[in-house]
């Protein structure tokens, strides 16, 4: 087939003169290697007229004798051989470094990596080969320095929290994603397609201003080569998952025993007088974690011709999750197909375009009522089913939680369906009109349809469980989603005077989003079954009054913007590049809409100075530094305008409908900007054996754009459907330093590479724009204060709360003590002894401090690279250090399950000083303070694989170019002191997202996968 | 080669000026299908509309409700546990502080009504039409009970006239003196008043008996006792109301709006809310919350355990009273009659708030707990009689003093073998001791206790000169940024 490919794009993009003469075959090989190679390109007259098969072969015939033929193969010094007779011949093609050096993409345009002024990161498809992540942004993680990627929750198809050198942003920490340069989802790619993904840290990001504030990363998807033979290559994987950790839960009789110390202790009778025979129980988290699967095959065939080139690729995967199998699971089908074409020798055309379907089921996860959270705290002498097979209930009476419920029942009970069609691409036009002048136009766009459904089953879990509904119910909405990115954009280059190289680079982009959707509930769903969950079947009448269907069109979201870039370059020694960008959004009010933002780029390659001793210890020698600013605009579409909103009464027994004003407006709102600093240092030693990048950043923002500040009452603002304001309410500074060093050894048999990175970030809270100095955000336990905060002086999402010492052991030490009455309850020899910050001889919630944080002081990535003849293994490993979590996924119920922990309670003086005694009276022990707060720094082991690639003789008869088998394993391990199932999770949220509510693992996976090249 | 520098500099100036020309308009565009807030009330429906948003908020005076009750010597805070809800723990145990999540929600919520009335009366003048006036009137009494309610809670309020609240108005309009904002209550029920009419347009919507029941309870909150009894003797003269004859019969969900409902906040059953926004729960939230823990049997459903009434509560009534047990469930008892059981949470008494329990055979859509049906009877007819009682006896008349508390009392009895005779400050004591058994359970309580001075010795905790009026929440205080003081002592 690939031949018949082949000859058809011959056929039609290139034109041959079939005039007499001689035949000419032979074999190409690597110089270096004399390894044979496939897919090099024979032109004869610039156009291609061969190609050289698996095994380096290559056959011309009638050529004219006295003409010229070329081979040539991506990232190696072309040849050229003058025709004279019939022959067979050898060629060598020589590596050529210069070639395959490094172009990244840094804006509207792109840079060789060397001349690069701003601090990037850099993925390669490579990189990403290897890990092979469900979405791409997990290539980030511990691969690059300055990105921190964390997740809430480990179920398949769950959203990623990327953070770009710190947290700096209330609203919304996220980076901008381009695709090929518009504004896209990255999580819904194919990681397959993507040939590199480069991270912008600093100013140079101030190209795209608007936006640039959080970060960009900017993906770069494969495209077909010109003049290549057609590659198709296939790879599949099939993996199976389990969760990386359980937690140690007290077996039957333990928790029997503790209950009849607690309630000893609390003065009550004790439940289990006889705990003979209880034995270990069940333990609920092996009902609810299962080994789930993975599938994923993908495809893609790419070419090129002289004057065009192609890409088509399909790929399917698809994840069960590790609770619930399907009922959290998820699968994604992608297909892409990309073209481009010299329409003349100055135009230029090319497409991409992306096809996703993409369905997601899930379960109540990370919180009070949660899968994970009921099977944690029902207790093990429960058994999953009863005598009749049918789910055991966890009792409805006190002690046990409203809601605490067989979690076996709730994933049988959990019924939904999320499914989204989307289609996005782009459309490229470039015009040479002279020699140096390039003009872009091109029009990204993103266009999905989403469908979902969730049904609300009629159940009782007896007694007053919350999960008790009485009617069934089944929702569902339907939502279009639109989007584009229009550039125009003109580059120009200039070489002035022989060493002052200047480029141009000016235009503007226009970028526009609007959604709508549709949305209904309906009510007594047949047969109570999800077979039967549609609106069309649920016809049961609402109730009166009620609202139950409804539509929304949002305000249009647009942001025109202008930019120039100037780049200047005097004899590849001194780079200097400014870029000023205006923006405007429609988030704001007119007179605050628009912005302009700046910045200054500069380089020097000491290594190019003729004083410099290039074959020398050190090879390359680059410093630069960066300053400019940048801004967001995450504030609502409509966050300063007045609007009214649904409200309701009930007047004549019936609910009437009528209007209230809505969220509080903020006609004063305004850009977020950032000021970026960066310092950095590039170096290449030992032959370009050691890469080493160091950089300092100081990211500063100002303006800070927080959502829902809390204001005076007395605004209205609490009341339903109002809310808030969002205000340019502070400043949060982020400064740290980055590291990252590869060796790499190809001389030897035994190639290998090694990489590692490291970064630190000191974040800090500079100003809280209102009275109290801070926002508290999150929840923990039941009713209790907020324990994190956003407060001067503080990193973001500080820990409040008390700060726990030690354990009272008598009653002499509670009475030398300050009273903790002030908390609530009284105090009794094996409870908690809180510190008295403030001094005042009393303990009481004014004695609240900073008793941790989620952000790390250091990140840390490593990753080995070896490859022996046909063996290849990698290995990455990440590492953060010095952030905490809050542990907030135990019930206080006092029948409930507890961590083993308690075994190692206070039970008499002397017994312990770290655990509280246990008891069903009431105690200050479950207020938050330090004893809730846990180091959760941890070493992850994130991949190993080990690959084999079949020798090339066998294959080649096949005309196959490459076979690799390889095993891997992800999520392999993670070292930790954290009690709780994933370390590495976070909400997401800037201030509470160190909260833990019982995250959903993020699964280890176990996969055999092979990839094939034709 | 200059023209060449030239061309990327004119193709930048050439966008840069159709972007900058164009972009006004294209930036901005209006939001589709919304009306903006500030061009509404352009027809008389506005006007309805903008009042339903009004009467909303009464919503969320669950917790003005509860709090009346646990602040008192009526009842204790309860719940699961002794950091179950802390803000009402600590009111309970009269150790609250200006940080509290529930006296926060008083103020947010309450606060808001007020904002939603003067939404109203901002654009009052902007159109008119036939019957704008009751419309009009109908919100200057919303924000009356809205203002009573903050005043009753936190003392005096800022007041900004028929406008509403702006962002910064709290660092620069001073709280008024509490004489002030009665002043300005009283001011909105007279308006009400006279343009009011006696029987509601709506099932729901308040009457001039209700403003003038009001009033007279403003009067009577500042000892005005002849003005309190004038105002109140007009409700009871215009036979609008009359008692219901069985007492058991009142708080039940198929005997709503009765003879006896002055004012009535209205809740349904059939659109809910969740923990994260209660105030938006179209139930009455503290219905659940009052609930008896882990219960299974007939008739009630189950709910948080909150706001036991004590032994003490339960004894104060006499042999022969039938509101005991209309009033307090006794749990002990009710289990071992009707096969129930139910679980002992926090502070338990054995003791439940029977009036608002939730009742069995409701659709509790959205959360079975906060989405209870039973409608809070605000101001009662019975209630309007114990306050004339007073209003007179403290003003020289105990003829009718006594003629209107025995009113209560004959039905609470069902005989008349139980009137009483005394007079002076003897009724006085026997009215105020009425007001606590007839009213069990409605919130009352407390506020009777401070207005009367008898909190210090009925309430154990309670500081005078500190706890008549509960702390300002810390965030106001601060964001006030000193224009606003807190309350005394705290």
């Amino acid at each position: 087939m690939k031949s018949k490919l082949w000859q058809f794009a011959f056929l039609l993009f290139t034109a041959i003169g079939f005039s007499q003469s001689v035949t000419v075959s032979g074999k190409v090989y690597d110089s270096s290697t004399n390894a044979p190679l496939g897919g090099a390109t024979v032109l004869l007259n610039k156009a291609g007229v061969a190609s050289s098969a698996a095994d380096g072969s290559f056959t011309v015939s009638n050529v004219a004798v006295g003409s010229t033929l070329t081979f040539s193969f991506y990232g190696y010094s072309s040849q050229e051989f003058v025709v004279s007779k019939n022959e067979t011949i050898t060629i060598s093609l020589k590596q050529d470094n210069k070639a395959i050096e490094e172009v990244v993409v840094v804006g509207y345009s792109s840079k060789k990596r060397k001349d690069v002024t701003g601090a990037i990161s850099y993925v390669s498809s490579k990189t990403i080969e290897q890990l092979k992540p469900i979405q791409a942004a997990q290539a980030l993680q511990g691969t690059v320095s300055g990105v921190v990627v964390t997740t809430g929750s480990g179920a398949p198809g769950s959203g990623l929290n990327i953070r770009i050198r710190g947290i700096s942003s209330n609203t919304n920490s996220e980076p901008m994603y381009l695709i090929d340069g518009y504004q896209g989802d990255i999580n819904l790619l194919n990681p397959s397609d993507i040939e590199s993904i480069t991270v912008l840290k600093d100013a140079q990001a101030s190209v795209y201003g608007a936006k640039g504030a959080n970060g960009v990363v900017l993906v770069t998807t494969k495209q077909g080569k010109k003049n290549a033979k057609t590659k198709v290559s296939y790879n599949a994987y099939f993996g199976q998952q389990e969760t990386t950790r359980k937690l140690n839960l007290l077996n039957a009789t333990e928790y029997a025993l503790l209950l009849n110390e607690s309630f000893a202790n609390g003065g009550q009778s004790i439940p289990y007088p006889n705990v003979s025979g209880l034995g270990l129980g069940t333990n609920w988290q092996n009902e609810v974690f299962d080994k789930a699967k993975i599938v994923n095959h993908d495809f893609a065939v790419s070419g090129g011709s002289e004057k065009m080139v192609y890409t088509f690729s399909a790929s399917k995967i698809k994840q069960d999750g590790i609770i619930g199998l399907d009922k959290s699971g998820f699968d994604r089908s992608n297909a892409r197909f990309s073209f481009g074409v010299d329409i003349t020798d100055k135009v230029n055309l090319s497409t991409n375009l992306y096809y996703t379907d993409y369905n997601r089921q899930g379960l109540n996860e990370n919180g009070l009522g949660s899968v994970l959270f009921n099977a944690i705290n029902t207790p093990s002498t429960l058994t999953p089913y009863d005598a009749n097979g049918d789910y055991t209930l966890v009792p409805a009476t006190a002690g046990y939680g409203n809601e605490v419920i067989n979690p076996l029942a709730q994933i049988a009970n959990t019924h939904n369906s999320y499914n989204q069609k989307k289609i996005n691409g782009n459309f490229i036009l470039t015009y040479k009109p002279i020699k140096d002048l390039k003009i872009t136009s091109r029009y990204g766009f993103n266009s999905a349809n989403s469908v979902g459904k969730s049904f609300s089953k009629k159940i009782s879990y007896g007694g007053t469980k919350v999960f008790n509904v009485d009617r069934n119910s089944v929702s569902q909405n339907a939502i279009r989603f639109s989007d584009y990115t229009f550039d125009l954009f003109a580059e120009y280059e200039k070489v002035l005077f022989d060493n002052h190289k200047l480029k141009l680079t000016t235009g503007g982009t226009l970028f526009e989003e609007k959604s709508e959707g549709l949305y209904g509930t309906g009510f007594d769903v047949p047969y109570n079954s999800w077979e039967y969950a549609d609106i069309q079947l649920a016809n049961g009448t609402p109730p009166e009054g009620v609202i139950t269907s409804g539509s929304y069109k949002s305000s249009p979201y647009k942001r025109p913007s202008l930019f120039a870039t100037l780049d200047y370059d005097f004899k590849e020694k001194y780079l200097l590049s400014f870029i000023v960008r205006r923006d405007q959004s429609s988030r704001f009010p007119t007179k605050n809409s628009v912005a302009v933002f700046k910045s200054i780029l500069g380089g020097w390659i000491v290594s190019q100075e003729d004083f410099f001793k290039k074959d020398g210890f050190v090879n390359f020698l680059k410093i630069r530094g960066s300053y400019g600013t940048l801004g967001n605009d995450v504030a609502g579409n409509n966050d300063f305008r007045s609007t009214l909103v649904n409200s309701s009464y009930v007047l004549n027994n019936t609910l009437t409908n009528g209007v209230a004003t809505g969220k509080i407006p903020n006609t004063k709102i305004k850009w977020e900007t950032d000021t970026k600093l960066d310092l950095g240092l590039d170096v290449r030693m030992l032959n370009n054996k050691i890469d080493i990048t160091a950089d300092y950043f100081n990211d500063t923002r100002t303006d800070l754009l927080v959502g829902g500040v809390p204001i005076s009452g007395i605004n209205g603002g609490y009341a339903p459907g109002s809310g808030s304001p969002t205000v340019n309410a502070g400043t949060v500074v982020n400064k740290g330093f980055e590291f990252s060093l590869n060796y790499k050894n190809d001389s030897n048999k035994i190639k290998y590479s090694l990489g590692f990175n490291a970064t630190t970030i000191n974040n800090e809270v500079l100003e809280v724009k209102n009275s109290t100095g801070y926002i508290e955000s999150g929840s923990f336990g039941i009713g209790q204060l907020a324990p994190t905060r956003m407060e001067v002086g503080q990193p973001m999402g500080v820990f409040y709360g008390l700060q726990a010492d030690g354990i009272f052991q008598n009653q002499a030490e509670i009475n030398a003590h300050p009273s903790q009455s002030g908390l609530g309850s009284a105090t009794s020899p094996g409870d908690i002894r809180y510190k008295d910050i403030n001094g005042d001889g009393a303990i009481d919630f004014k004695d609240r401090t900073y008793i941790g944080k989620p952000i790390a002081d250091f990140t840390l990535g490593f990753n080995v690279n070896v490859n022996y003849k046909n063996i290849d293994f990698v290995a990455y490993a990440y590492a953060s250090v010095g952030n905490d979590l809050i542990r907030n996924y135990e019930r206080t119920e006092n029948r409930l399950n507890k961590l083993d922990y308690v075994l190692d309670r206070w039970t008499g003086a002397g017994t312990s000083n770290t655990v509280p005694r246990v008891t069903t009276g009431a105690t200050n022990n479950n207020l938050f303070s330090s004893y809730f707060v846990e180091d959760a720094s941890f070493l992850r082991i994130q991949n190993v694989q080990i690959g084999y690639t079949l020798p090339s003789k066998v294959i080649a008869k096949l005309g196959i170019s490459k076979v690799r088998l390889y095993a891997a394993a992800n999520n392999v391990l993670t070292f930790s002191k954290y009690r709780g199932f994933d370390p590495a999770a976070n909400t997401g949220n800037p201030i509470s997202g160190g909260i833990d509510y019982g995250f959903y693992p993020t699964p280890r996976t176990y996969s055999f996968g092979f990839n094939v090249n034709f | 080669m200059k023209k060449y520098i030239l061309l990327p500099v004119l193709f930048l100036s050439g966008i840069a000026a159709i972007t900058v020309s164009c972009s006004e308009d294209f930036i901005n565009e209006n939001p589709p299908y919304t009306i903006d807030s500030e061009n509404y009330f352009n027809s008389e429906q506005d006007y309805n509309n903008a009042l339903i948003g009004a009467y909303e908020m009464l919503n969320s005076t669950y917790i003005n409700v509860m709090l009346g009750e646990i602040a008192s010597d009526n009842t204790l805070s309860g719940g699961e546990s002794a950091t179950d809800v802390l803000g009402i723990q600590q009111i309970d145990e009269m150790t609250h502080t200006p940080v509290n999540g529930n006296l926060k929600d008083v103020w947010n919520w309450t606060s808001a009504g007020v904002q939603r009335c003067n939404y109203i009366l901002e654009f009052k003048d902007k159109i008119d039409f036939t019957g704008k006036n009751q419309i009009i009137a109908e919100t200057r009494f919303l924000r009356a009970y809205f203002r009573f309610e903050l005043v009753k809670f936190f003392g005096g309020i800022p007041l900004k006239g028929d406008k509403r609240f702006e962002l910064d108005d709290e660092k620069t309009i001073p709280r008024s003196s509490i004489a002030d904002s009665y002043a300005a209550i009283e001011a909105d029920l007279l308006f009400a008043i006279n343009n009011l009419s006696p029987t509601a347009p709506q099932v729901g919507r308040v009457t001039k008996g209700a403003a003038q029941a009001l009033l007279g309870k403003t009067y009577l909150f500042q000892n005005k006792f002849s003005q309190a009894a004038a105002v109140l003797d007009q409700v009871i003269t215009s036979n609008s109301y009359t008692l219901v004859s069985n007492y058991n019969t009142i708080f039940e969900n198929n005997n709503e709006n009765n003879s006896e409902s002055v004012f009535e906040i209205q809740y349904t059953d059939a659109q809910g809310a969740s923990f994260d926004c209660l105030q938006c729960s179209k139930g009455n939230v503290a219905v659940g919350f009052n609930g008896i823990r882990n219960y299974s049997g007939p008739f009630f459903d189950g709910g948080y355990s909150f706001n036991v009434p004590t032994q003490a509560s339960y004894d104060a009534y006499e042999v022969g009273d039938n509101r005991r047990d209309v009033a307090i469930l006794n749990i002990v008892t009710w289990a071992a009659a009707n096969n129930a059981s139910y679980g002992e949470g926090y502070k338990h008494t054995g003791f439940f708030n029977r009036k608002y329990l939730a009742r069995q055979g409701d659709s509790n859509i959205g959360d079975q707990n906060l989405t209870n049906p039973n409608n809070y009877r605000a101001i009662r007819y019975a209630d309007v009689l114990l306050m004339a009682a007073e209003a007179f006896n403290r003003s020289g008349n105990d003829v009718k003093a006594r003629t209107y508390l025995n009113l209560v009392r004959r039905r609470a009895f069902g005989d008349n073998n139980h009137d009483i005779s005394a007079s002076g400050a003897a009724l006085t004591d026997f009215i105020w001791a009425e007001r606590k058994l007839e009213l069990m359970g409605e919130g009352h309580r407390f506020f009777d206790l401070v207005r009367t001075n008898k909190a210090a010795t009925s309430i154990t905790g309670f500081v005078s000169g500190k706890h008549d009026l509960f702390p300002i929440p810390l965030e106001e205080i601060q964001f006030s940024n000193g224009n606003w003081q807190q309350n005394s002592n705290y």
